[in-house]
């Protein structure tokens, strides 16, 4: 069983969680993830390290509660135990030192996995430029630590409640004009904003590199779940990636498979939300 | 008796076709022990017994056989057990018809023994009595002096440490016998359970889940230490292992790493590896979701890919999840199929369509990315092949689409890199699997390695085997170690 140690509230959705599992801790690499099971009936879910602290043997993650099994986890609290914790998994950001800047875009709650990638390719000796984005003030979470691990940091919000108004693409074809020259870049966030950041860099044949977030249950390469199509070939995500070449992976396929479970997902959350009493009808 | 004048064998009892397509309970039911012994009879205890040479691991046949014969239940289990420890799981998966049965003097002139169903009626003959023995002991609320000397004997202090990675039937039979030989044995599995395919894998219909867990039990009381949720080649290396104590390293990490045809089409929605399939009704019981939260889906028109037990077994499954057509694309005949059978007879009976002598070309979609159907070509059976059987050809001109709504593909497992990537200096074979020698020797001293993960996808039998011998490499090469 692992302990929960620390539990955050960004919003409603959004919850921090401090995880005691010294085993990931002491091998946790920047953008790798780990799978959970909360319960004994819930899922294996994959989510990303957004931190780790190897002397405590914890493990820091940012969950956005989207069904059923990511609501159970949201609901735990400080002492909890999480029954399953298994990593870490996936291949490990390549960190070298580059030439010119290397960017650094976050969407959502894709800037807490791009955190420690910033971090390690800062202490690499790069000039780190961040840009995270998130729909409205509300949302935006860790802009402080991505500012300590950042050259410059560049704030977007959609409705323009914070930082500049516009999605995190604006922000990136800015900064192209600005700085022309560029080594490589990361996206983390929801699907359609790492196809739109790669549309954006592919013309420019800038490095892009994305971490793709499919279903996934075992983790180990076993199931064949997580596959994406990059170029004319069929990776396993959970360990031929999470990160891909950005500019050859298929999204749109990849955003289909998303909704494969679609239907009981949603039967999933709505008897999960009967049960909770939150239907009121108990 | 002369040979010809013997009863036929015993059938064995089933729940009926229509019946079981609907529940996720064991198909076969067991002989009844009125049965067992009839059938027990048939065995003509030859002085050379052939059925051994057939069975990987050399079970006492003829005489388990006559202590069943005589009635004598209790010996029979004993002469069982000390070759083959997990009968239980054997009697119901081997491929009998091509291993012990396959060489049965009965079966010259008639059906050959039914070894499989007897090696099962006693192996479940002896859980019950265990069960019942368990029931009265936890009645009565004592020890026992006999339990006591056990449990004394297990904790007299252990030998060396040694390291097992799988926890699938290559490495629970090495660990077990390590752990009779007095070794301090810790298995480490990635998965949340212990058990590897016989957990995830092969269905509750064939292998109730609960036989599986008794058998690990019994490994717990050996005093094997189990640990989950470890994943060789990323939460530890072999190295950490060595570094930590551990004097020996046995891998079982087993062939997990489900092939796809490389065809246009092949990573659509509706388009699944039988290993995710069948793990997700198996390990997540999604058969009982949403009570279980993970989904699992069979569509409505399935196509299986492939004719092995993993085919057959995701054939029916899909049955059981409520699909209305389920068929078995195949490129050779059904007298080339690899399944067991028995499996191949069940689902027959069951209703699964065979479609032999067929195979896509690609899988084609709709405008969301699901799965409507497959162009196929038909094929015909040329000259035999390196593998003895006779080579599919494609029919020119022969091209037709079939109607599906989803596809899962059983067309094979390669072994699963992790552990071997991350091993410096561990010789592998072109396919990826470990070199090793007939104990499991690898290129490094003191590693060692069995089961699938060795010889590629096999069987259980082969895998049990396999980590038996390892026991008996790695107990020699410690004990020459210390002198
Ligand atoms: C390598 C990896 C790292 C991840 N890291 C994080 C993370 O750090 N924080 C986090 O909150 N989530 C992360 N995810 C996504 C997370 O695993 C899923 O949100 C979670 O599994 C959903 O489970 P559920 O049962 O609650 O929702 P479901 O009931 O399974 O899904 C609810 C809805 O979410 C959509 N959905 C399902 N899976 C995903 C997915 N993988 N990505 C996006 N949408 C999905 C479905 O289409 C559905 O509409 C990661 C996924 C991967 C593969
Ligand atoms: C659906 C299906 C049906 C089958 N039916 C039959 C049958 O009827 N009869 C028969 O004889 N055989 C059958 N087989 C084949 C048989 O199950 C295998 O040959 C046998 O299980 C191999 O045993 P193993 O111990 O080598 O590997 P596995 O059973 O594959 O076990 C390997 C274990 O190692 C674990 N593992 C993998 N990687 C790592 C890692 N990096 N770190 C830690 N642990 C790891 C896995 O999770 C797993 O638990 C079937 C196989 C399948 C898939
Ligand atoms: S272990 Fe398998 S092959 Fe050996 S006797 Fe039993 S059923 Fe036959
Ligand atoms: S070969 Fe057949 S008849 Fe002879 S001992 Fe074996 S099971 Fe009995
Ligand atoms: S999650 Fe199962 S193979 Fe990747």
């Amino acid at each position: 069983m692992y302990p929960i140690v620390k539990k955050i509230i960004h919003s409603p959705a959004v919850k921090e969680f401090e995880v005691y599992a010294p085993m990931v801790a002491e091998k946790a690499k920047a953008g790798q993830f780990f799978i959970l099971r909360v319960s004994e009936k819930a899922e294996r879910i994959p989510l990303t390290i957004a931190d780790y602290n190897r002397e405590q043997g914890t493990i820091t993650t940012i969950i956005q509660e989207l069904g059923a099994s990511s609501t159970l986890f949201g609901q735990m609290e400080e002492g909890d135990h999480i029954l399953d914790f298994v990593g870490p998994l996936g291949v490990p950001s390549e960190i070298e030192r580059y030439d010119h800047p290397v960017v650094l875009v976050g969407g959502g709650i894709g800037i807490a996995p791009i955190f420690p990638i910033a971090r390690d390719l800062k202490e690499a000796g790069n000039e780190v430029i961040s840009i995270i984005g998130a729909r409205n003030k509300e949302l935006l979470i860790w802009e402080e630590k991505m500012a300590s691990v950042s050259d410059q940091l560049i704030v977007c919000t959609d409705d323009g409640s914070y930082g500049r108004q516009g999605f995190v693409t604006d922000a990136l074809k800015d900064l192209y004009e600005e700085r022309g020259q560029l080594s490589a870049l990361w996206a983390i966030g929801p699907m359609p904003m790492m196809r739109a950041i790669t549309n954006v860099t592919r013309p420019w044949e800038l490095k892009t590199i994305v971490s793709m977030n499919p279903l996934m249950m075992d983790g180990t390469g076993m199931c064949g779940a997580c596959r994406v199509q990059v170029g004319s070939e069929t990776k396993f995500a959970c360990v031929d990636g999470p990160e891909f070449d950005g500019h050859l992976v298929d999204f749109d396929l990849a955003i289909k498979r998303l909704s494969i479970y679609k239907d009981q997902e949603k039967r999933a959350l709505a008897v999960l939300e009967h049960k909770g009493g939150h239907c009121g009808c108990q | 008796m002369s040979v010809k004048n013997r009863p036929g064998r015993q059938e064995m009892p089933c729940q009926a076709p229509q019946e079981r397509v609907s529940n996720f309970n064991e198909v076969a039911l067991g002989y009844t022990e009125e049965q067992a012994i009839i059938e027990a009879k048939r065995c003509l205890q030859c002085k050379k017994p052939k059925c051994r040479d057939g069975c990987p691991v050399e079970v006492l046949i003829p005489e388990f056989i006559q202590a069943v014969a005589d009635g004598d239940m209790a010996t029979a289990a004993k002469q069982l057990k000390l070759k083959n420890a997990l009968p239980a799981v054997c009697g119901r998966v081997c491929p009998q018809e091509s291993q012990c049965e396959s060489k049965c003097i009965v079966g010259i002139k008639s059906e050959p023994v039914a070894i499989g169903r007897l090696e099962r009626f006693v192996a479940d003959w002896e859980m019950a009595k265990e069960e019942a023995e368990e029931a009265k002991v936890a009645d009565l609320d004592t020890v026992d002096g006999d339990q006591e000397s056990e449990s004394s004997a297990t904790a007299s202090p252990k030998k060396q440490k040694v390291a097992i990675i799988g926890a699938g039937p290559a490495g629970l039979s090495c660990a077990a016998d390590l752990a009779r030989f007095g070794y301090d044995v810790t298995v480490f599995e990635a998965l949340h359970v212990a058990g590897g395919v016989l957990m995830y894998g092969i269905p509750e219909f064939r292998l109730p889940k609960a036989i599986v867990e008794k058998e690990i039990d019994s490994l717990r009381k050996l005093g094997v230490n189990l640990q989950v949720n470890m994943v060789g080649g990323k939460t530890f290396t072999v190295e950490d292992l060595q570094q930590k104590g551990y004097e020996a390293v046995f891998i079982g990490t087993g062939a997990g790493l489900p092939n796809f045809m490389g065809i246009p089409g092949e990573n659509l929605c509706g388009v699944f590896a039988a290993n995710e399939f069948l793990t997700r009704t198996n390990l997540m019981k999604g058969y009982d979701f949403p009570n279980f939260l993970t989904p699992v889906i069979s569509g409505r028109k399935v196509a299986v890919l492939g004719a092995g037990n993993v085919a057959m077994d995701a054939a029916r499954t899909a049955l059981r999840l409520g699909a209305e057509e389920v068929s078995i694309v195949y490129r050779r005949s059904e007298k080339e199929m690899p399944a067991r059978a028995e499996e191949i007879e069940h689902a027959h009976e069951e209703g699964v369509q065979f479609k032999v002598l067929t195979n896509p070309v690609e899988i084609v979609g709709d405008e969301q990315g699901w799965v409507k159907g497959m162009n196929c070509l038909r094929y015909e059976l040329g000259e035999p092949d390196e593998s003895g059987r006779r080579r599919p050809v494609p029919v020119e001109g022969s091209e037709f689409f079939m109607e599906v709504d989803s596809v899962i593909v059983a067309i094979g497992q390669g072994p699963n890199p992790l552990v071997t990537q991350s091993t410096a200096g561990l010789a592998l074979n072109r396919k990826g699997t470990i070199q090793a020698d007939e104990e499991g020797r690898t290129s490094l001293p003191g590693v060692f390695a069995g089961g699938d993960i060795v010889t590629g996808a096999a069987t259980v039998i082969l895998a049990m085997g396999a980590g038996k011998k390892s026991a008996r490499a790695i107990d020699q090469y410690l004990q020459s170690k210390q002198s």
